[in-house]
């Protein structure tokens, strides 16, 4: 701000070296050495001198061509979609529910307290909490579902490969539910009333509220949700590494807990898990660009829709109220 | 008809409420099970592993637990250096940069902010390798530091505070202070600040609890028993030398619970709004 002639700009610049330091050296300057390092030949626990490999690109094409790598992928896009799509699905059922002012749900911030609740929790805890409460032959859960019926005899989940995921994906869905329901919520509040008022003078029920009203207007809430779950997901570390610690035969582990397992465990190969992780940098990074491209575009025209839509249904509106005073 | 139409809202509703208490029940029952399996003796879980009543092992549980390389208390007090130490450095230094993104005009402005935007979406995953080799070499491992001074940078609470300052301040409480000689950094410490209480208090929770929870940094950092964390005390509680003492297991996983349990239900109310705010992002 010029005021008096005095020009403050300076202090824009002065306030903000602190961060502009912070990350320079805490983020860029690693960013940069683990690029480097996955061009180098550095191994071996508590190495620091390095040289670069004959091929430079020696360690990417190792690591994509690693079983475990790839599985580990596999099980990091698995494990992501299984626990996403419910987790969306029921979100927006809830947001429904809990958003339809026709009929409240009574102790509403009860619920909301108690559906966030398990996402304040440390997840290394949770990942070990729900080991043992798989426990075989008991267990907590195998004693509810034999007394529920849902089972004859103890099941041994942790062994099957498809149910450790199941199980994974579900700590991942119970975590994060609540917290997505919460944001979505917080979007559907944040409409306009005045459209939902001249949906309601249409006539229309709850659910075609909801489907045509509340959902198109919660595009780019959706899309920030999907982005940031996106990126969680893509580096799920904690319940992997300490539920199964990546097992029944890798069936959960991911990459996260790969590039973990590379660097700081067996033969200690910084350079592949630096390698590991730029592929998995240069993934997350288009996968967002794209996201963030659909997202710019479709917002400019999103916009102007929603205000020929909310002038159109403010015209229907005053034409019922003309009609009702005639 | 009109019957009908009544009897299918109805229904409806019970679905609802049988589906809320369902999940509801569903964020309890774990917690109440470890709760109470705390109090159980190794037998009594391996005879019945679910009890919604408590037992009376609770003594023999801790002697247990403190009898081996668990700790609770010293992860107990080395989180709390590291996660007070980073939220400080997280909320006065986003607060100081979101100040200079709205209060001056200066020609780096928008593109810094932009920038910001941009490197919010960086894990710290993908930077683990680098950072580790960087602090190995400084002889930075097992130093709370590496852990506490890189949240001086957060991207995304600096986005946040930047949105409360755009709402709430009025550039002329910064100009009457300047009539009255003050100086800038004086300005954002005594007056400043006091306003973004309110944004200060949601997002220190959230730091706090983001801090206090991280697994994969402390983990590859610390190596020194002593300055072991409370989720790497509680990842011990994975290895073998518990595998057959069920009560104690359970019993480390409440100690490390019950400090977030208390947090939580002190402050749900502010958690539940600041979690909705973090949503609006336009």
């Amino acid at each position: 701000m010029r005021h008096k002639g005095v020009s403050y700009a300076k202090y824009g610049y002065i306030f903000c070296i602190p961060f502009v330091l912070a990350f320079l050296i805490f983020s860029l300057y690693p960013i940069v050495y683990t690029t480097v390092i996955g061009f180098t030949d550095l191994k071996g626990m508590g190495k620091t001198d390095f040289q670069f490999l004959a091929n430079p690109f020696q360690n990417f094409i190792t690591v994509l061509k690693n079983a475990s790598f790839q599985e580990s992928l596999k099980n990091t896009v698995i494990i992501w979609i299984a626990n996403f799509i419910p987790q969306i699905l029921l979100a927006l059922l809830l947001t429904a529910w809990f958003t339809n002012h026709r009929n409240k749900i009574k102790g509403q911030g009860l619920f909301k307290v108690l559906f966030y609740m398990p996402n304040i929790i440390t997840a290394a805890t949770i990942a070990i909490l729900f080991y043992s409460l798989f426990g075989y032959p008991k267990g907590p859960v195998n004693d509810l579902f034999m007394t529920l019926g849902i089972i004859d005899e103890p099941m041994y989940f942790l062994i099957n490969k498809t149910t450790a995921r199941g199980i994974v994906s579900f700590i991942q869905f119970w975590m994060w539910y609540g917290h997505t329901m919460i944001i979505l919520i917080s979007g559907v509040l944040g409409i306009n009333p005045e459209i939902f008022e001249a949906s309601d003078i249409d006539g229309a029920n709850s659910a075609q509220t909801f489907f045509y009203v509340t959902l198109p207007n919660l595009r780019t809430i959706l899309l920030y949700t999907l982005i940031t779950s996106l990126i969680g997901g893509l580096n799920m570390f904690d319940i992997p590494k300490l539920f199964l610690l990546g097992g029944p035969d890798n069936a959960t582990l991911t990459t996260s807990v790969f590039i973990y397992n590379q660097a700081f465990s067996g033969s200690y190969l910084y350079n592949r898990a630096a390698a590991a992780s730029m592929i998995m940098f240069a993934i997350i990074a288009i996968l967002s660009a794209m996201v963030f491209f659909i997202m710019r575009d479709k917002d400019a025209a999103m916009l102007n829709k929603q205000k020929k839509r909310l002038q159109k249904e403010l015209k229907k509106a005053a034409k019922v109220a003309r009609r009702a005073a005639e | 008809m009109k019957t009908e139409k009544k009897a299918i809202r109805y229904l409806g509703k019970i679905i609802k409420y049988t589906v809320c208490i369902f999940l509801a029940i569903l964020s309890i029952l774990p917690f109440w099970i470890m709760f109470m399996n705390a109090t159980r003796s190794t037998y009594e879980i391996q005879q019945n592993s679910i009890s919604l009543l408590p037992s009376k092992y609770f003594l023999s549980n801790i002697q247990v637990l403190l009898g081996k390389s668990f700790n609770p208390l010293k992860g107990f007090i080395n989180s709390m250096i590291i996660s007070v130490g980073a939220t400080a450095c997280t909320v006065y230094f986003s607060s100081l940069t979101a100040y200079a993104l709205v209060v001056y005009d200066w020609r780096l402005r928008q593109p810094f902010f932009t920038f910001i935007l941009a490197v919010m979406m960086i894990p710290a995953q993908v930077t683990s390798i680098g950072f580790y080799q960087f602090m190995y070499r400084i002889h930075m491992t097992n130093s709370f530091l590496p852990l506490i001074l890189p949240a001086i940078a957060a991207p995304a609470t600096v986005f946040f505070m930047r949105q409360y300052l755009l709402a709430t301040l009025s550039i002329d409480i910064v100009n009457s202070a300047r009539i009255d000689s003050a100086g800038e950094f004086h300005i954002f410490n005594r007056i400043i600040l006091p306003i973004m209480k309110p944004a200060i208090a949601t997002q220190a929770i959230f730091s706090f609890v983001g801090t206090w929870n991280n697994l994969f940094l402390p983990l590859i950092l610390l190596t020194d028993k002593d300055k072991y964390t409370m989720p790497i005390m509680v990842s011990l509680l994975r290895g073998d030398i518990y595998k057959t003492e069920f009560g104690s297991v359970y019993l480390g996983l409440s100690l490390t619970v019950l400090p977030l349990f208390i947090v939580y239900f002190l402050l749900s109310k502010y958690i539940i709004a600041g979690v909705a705010l973090g949503g609006i992002k336009e």
